[in-house]
């Protein structure tokens, strides 16, 4: 199983395919996407990457968070993540992403935290129909109904849908088709909404119910170092931290 | 300008070196030629009529023209930069005195013309033919 990676939702636009349709598509950024940690078998009982993406102010950052980022050479992240991989998909700490981790065409499932639509009734929350506009109904146009029977059972059964909080959950849209990727800004373009709104980091995975092209790059589409030196002059301060663990 | 942008204008500059967008405004007289696909056969349809609305900017920009085909109104609705337009042709532009021409739908006949412009004013170089 190949890593995902963490982007930023930019906003949406449309473009033309080669028919002459519009496309509604959404533009993720990868924001800096790299590898900040392996979780491995032997010390944590499963295999896993942890990837950071998105710039934070290093006095915004704790001690222990610094001393976690400088382990792994890389500046600090706003947004950590982790995602199951199998070992031989492992990628180096400090590795950065490129867009070219997908490919266009190929299905990815995106993960989000949905719009907060706050406390909502349940013809917004569960689509009821409401009640009739005329013949007799006053002042409950928009109300549930019944919730129940009689005395028998004599209560409403748990799990009724009600009026409620609304939105602001973790929710994966499936089966999104990538339209296009940009390797020079590090742009995934994906047909479709994804959810949240703009400026919230979403996690792209392959989809895990359509068969994965066999063009992917595996175990990804990344660059390493390069940039790892510029990120150590920045964690100067925190860097005598991970020597020391090590040495431990 | 965001990302977002930049990708809406190097979209509209590909699509425009593709096929050029002459100047026109609401009031002129248009013809465009549609591509239409039929089976795997592809042909070109005109419509001609008055453009009656501009909307939107760059990428995503629609123009709305009205004719009145067999005694019926009819309006279409095409976005600027679409592939399916093969070409657009000013055929006649018109003294209007507003941007959205609406009030053209109420109108029939003689108090539906428009006064055809001096081409002098602005874009007399682009699509005369």
């Amino acid at each position: 199983m190949r890593t995902g990676v963490i982007a930023k939702k930019l906003g949406m636009t449309r473009f033309f395919d080669e028919a002459g349709v519009h496309v509604p598509v959404t533009v993720l950024s990868l924001d800096g996407c790299q590898v900040t940690a392996h979780r491995t078998k032997d010390k944590d009982g499963y295999v896993a990457l942890q990837l950071g993406a998105g710039a934070k102010k290093a006095k915004n950052t704790s001690k222990a968070e610094r001393g976690h980022f400088a382990k792994a050479l890389v500046e600090p992240k706003r947004h950590l993540v982790e995602f199951r991989v199998s070992e031989d998909n492992l990628i180096d700490v400090g590795a950065e992403f490129t867009a070219d981790h997908f490919v266009p065409g190929q299905a990815v499932d995106v993960s989000g935290l949905t719009v907060g639509k706050g406390f909502q009734g349940g013809m917004k929350r569960w689509n009821f129909g409401g009640l009739r506009a005329t013949h007799g109904v006053s002042l409950s146009h928009r109300s549930l109904g019944s919730t129940g029977n009689r005395q028998d059972p004599g209560r409403t059964f748990k799990g009724k849908k009600m009026a409620g909080h609304l939105g602001q959950e973790n929710v994966t849209t499936l089966n999104l088709t990538v339209f296009r990727v940009d390797v020079e800004r590090g742009l995934i373009l994906i047909k479709g909404a994804v959810p949240g709104t703009e400026g919230t980091y979403v996690k792209i995975r392959d989809a895990v119910k359509r068969a994965a092209p066999a063009d992917l790059p595996k175990p990804g589409a990344f660059k390493t170092a390069g940039a790892a030196p510029a990120a150590a002059e920045v964690e100067a301060p925190a860097a005598e931290v991970p020597e020391a663990e090590g040495e431990a | 300008m965001n990302v977002i942008q930049e990708l809406e204008k190097e979209e509209a500059d590909r699509l425009l070196a593709l096929r050029k967008v002459p100047d026109f405004q609401p009031g002129d007289t248009v013809r465009v030629n549609v591509k239409i696909k039929e089976g795997d056969r592809e042909r070109v349809q005109a419509y001609e009529g008055v453009c009656i609305a501009r909307s939107g900017g760059g990428l995503q920009e629609n123009f709305t023209v009205r004719k009145i085909s067999f005694g019926e109104g009819v309006e279409r609705v095409f976005p600027i930069m679409s592939p399916m337009i093969e070409s657009i042709e000013v055929k006649r532009r018109g003294v209007v005195r507003r941007a959205k021409l609406y009030y053209l739908r109420d109108r029939r006949g003689k108090s539906a013309r428009i006064a055809e412009r001096a081409m002098s004013s602005r874009g007399a170089d682009s699509s005369e033919d």
